[in-house]
């Protein structure tokens, strides 16, 4: 018998610390399985791939991706990442962040990641919610979302209403290609696959800066099992949150 | 070799190059803005890469970000920008990442002033970030001193895996003084000796020497371990590291303590008083992390010593450190200046003078 699918071998064999329904362990798959199959392409040399955690529920990806990786505070993985790629230009640099991480305590340095047209990708987990510390709102929790610190529902007049993250960066002047993506559905796997790859691509080929965003679900800290929070996703986050290519340069 | 006029702060900056820093990440601040400006001139000159962060908080984290490739990284800012970078700091500690941070010191707290000020004492010497760590810190106390710390600056932070911080005050970085400067070194990242770093592991290359840069240790066990290998290196460090000087101490009646720019003030004292018969000497911790508390211990527990005077910038910060030296066994009087005020060598004098009429 011949192997006609095996794991990369750019995850470990650490098994997930993730929520059973979590999307995480998706996401971590389509990252190192696009890396890897960049390798096996002859486009990356093996072991010139650097990946940099944030603060939240994958605050562990250090021991999942099966790469020299960092561990950085919270929301600055894109600065630590900018620090990487400065001094070794000619490994793929990517940030894994969550939407704490990244649309609250770590706006400026993505805003400026970006700006710079820092060569580096980053992969954007949104599940509007805080999950690590056990389900508080985040700049990204939809109005009316019950969270441990909105009990009565988001309230746009206090609090604003939910930041769109790639809408905002693809704004910016120095950003190549940015792409919001869910995984959902087989189809939308394979397609946010597609555009990790993408992006991925784009830094091998010395372009600017890189955010795929996957919405993602949070069953335990939504209160929803993985079907129903699937359902949530869908009929509430894709809506607000629109997926497709917000930005990309190398179509124009 | 001849005797070069240079500003503190430009003579710094490329005392970092010549000792093989090729990584400048920094936000401008007075009274350090020279280091960043000549930086983004030299460091492509060398090779090197000079970027100007969004903020002290962003930079420190390209701090951590190309030290933990290994390469030699410097960062420069001032007081209140080196608050910024304390969660930076922490972090750099905890993953035991070499590097040199620089805090030329203005007046505080807060915004305070852009004049020199030796406030951040406790800031660089007790902590600054969260947790149970320490940076190698220097207190230069001429350009030329600082030019030669840094050159074995890296080597100590790689030597003992910690950030090394310059504790140097205004004054150091904005005047101009003749120096020698020393040969460029050749450095490069040898990824053997750094078997810690990024330096392009793959799947199948041996898992201990995987980089993983990090901090955090989950379980009450490994974190507990893993300060234990900090704290080991601390000790260490305290064997090895302790620098000092003392001048004309031998028969000193009174002993000044003094550290940075300071100390210099003090050592004006201590001549134009022995000119006029005075036994007066001076102590000057060069390390401020580790404090010299032995050899201050040792200087002034001679009977001849009647009394300690700590001259800082700041209500009396190093003077806990001289007071744990001297341990109550004699007296120890402070005098100092808040808000950027230079002491002179008259106020010194008069103090000593009131110390000696007094016992």
């Amino acid at each position: 018998m011949s192997v006609v699918f095996e794991r990369t071998k750019l995850l470990t064999d650490k098994q997930f610390h993730y929520c059973p329904g979590c999307n995480h362990g998706i996401i971590h798959r389509l990252v190192a399985e696009s890396i890897d199959e960049l390798i096996q392409e002859g486009k990356l040399e093996e072991g010139n791939v650097l990946g940099v955690a944030p603060v939240g529920c994958s605050v562990f990806a250090y021991d999942y991706f099966n790469m020299d990786m960092y561990e950085a505070a919270h929301g600055r993985a894109p600065a630590v990442a900018t620090g990487a790629k400065r001094a070794k230009p000619d490994t793929l640099v990517f940030t894994y962040q969550g939407d704490g991480d990244l649309a609250s305590i770590g706006t400026a340095e993505i805003v400026h990641a970006a700006h710079r047209g820092e060569k580096i990708v980053t992969i954007f987990v949104n599940n509007a919610i805080y999950g690590m510390t056990g389900g508080q709102m985040a700049p990204t929790t939809l109005v009316g979302q019950k969270t441990t610190t909105s009990p009565h529902g988001r309230d746009e007049a206090w609090c604003g209403a939910p930041i769109k993250m790639s809408e905002m960066l693809s704004e910016v002047p120095g950003s190549y290609y940015i792409e919001r993506c869910a995984v959902n559905n087989n189809a939308n796997i394979l397609k946010t696959k597609k555009a990790i790859k993408k992006a991925f691509q784009y830094q091998l080929d010395g372009k600017g800066f890189c955010m795929i965003e996957v919405l993602s679900t949070c069953p335990t800290n939504w209160g929803l099992s993985p079907v129903e929070a699937m359902k949530w996703l869908e009929e509430n986050m894709i809506p607000y949150y629109p997926l497709g290519v917000k930005k990309d340069k190398g179509a124009e | 070799m001849a005797l070069t006029l240079m500003k503190g702060s430009e003579a710094i900056a490329e005392a970092a190059i010549r000792a093989g820093a090729r990584f400048f990440f920094g936000y401008p601040i007075t009274p350090q803005t020279e280091i960043p400006e000549y930086m983004s001139e030299r460091m492509p000159e060398v090779g090197g890469c000079f970027l100007q962060a969004e903020s002290e908080v962003a930079a420190i984290n390209m701090v951590y970000g190309a030290a933990g490739t290994g390469a030699r990284v410097i960062t420069s800012s001032s007081s209140p920008g080196v608050s910024l970078k304390q969660e930076g700091i922490s972090y750099c500690a905890g993953a035991q990442l070499p590097c040199v941070i620089l805090n030329v010191m203005r007046g505080g707290p807060g915004l305070g002033n852009i004049q020199a000020s030796q406030g951040d004492y406790f800031q660089g010497v007790k902590g600054g970030g969260n947790g149970d760590y320490h940076l190698l810190t220097y207190a230069p106390s001429s350009v030329q001193e600082a030019i030669d710390i840094m050159m074995f600056a890296f080597d100590k932070a790689e030597k003992y895996r910690m950030p090394v911080l310059f504790l140097a005050d205004g004054i150091i970085a904005q005047m101009m003084e003749p120096v020698e400067m020393p040969e460029m070194v050749d450095f490069k990242v040898d990824p053997e000796k750094k078997p810690w770093a990024c330096t392009g592991w793959k799947p199948g290359d041996d898992p201990a020497k995987r980089g993983v840069i990090n901090s955090i240790y989950i379980d009450t066990e490994s974190l507990s371990e893993h300060n234990a290998v900090l704290q080991a290196i601390y000790a260490e460090a305290k064997k090895n590291e302790q620098m000092w000087e003392c001048y004309k101490t031998e028969d000193a009646e009174i002993v000044v303590t003094a550290f940075g720019t300071v100390a210099r003030i003090a050592k004006t004292v201590v001549d134009e008083m022995r000119a006029e018969g005075y036994k007066v000497g001076l102590f000057r911790p060069i390390t401020v992390w580790p404090f010299p508390y032995d050899a201050l211990a040792e200087t002034c527990c001679a009977a001849h010593v009647k009394g300690i005077l700590d001259v800082e910038v700041n209500e009396g910060q190093m003077l806990e450190d001289v007071k744990l030296a001297i341990n109550g066994s004699k007296n120890v009087e402070f005098f100092g200046h808040l808000g950027s005020q230079f002491p002179t060598t008259a106020e010194i004098k008069s103090k000593i003078l009131e110390m000696k009429e007094a016992k």
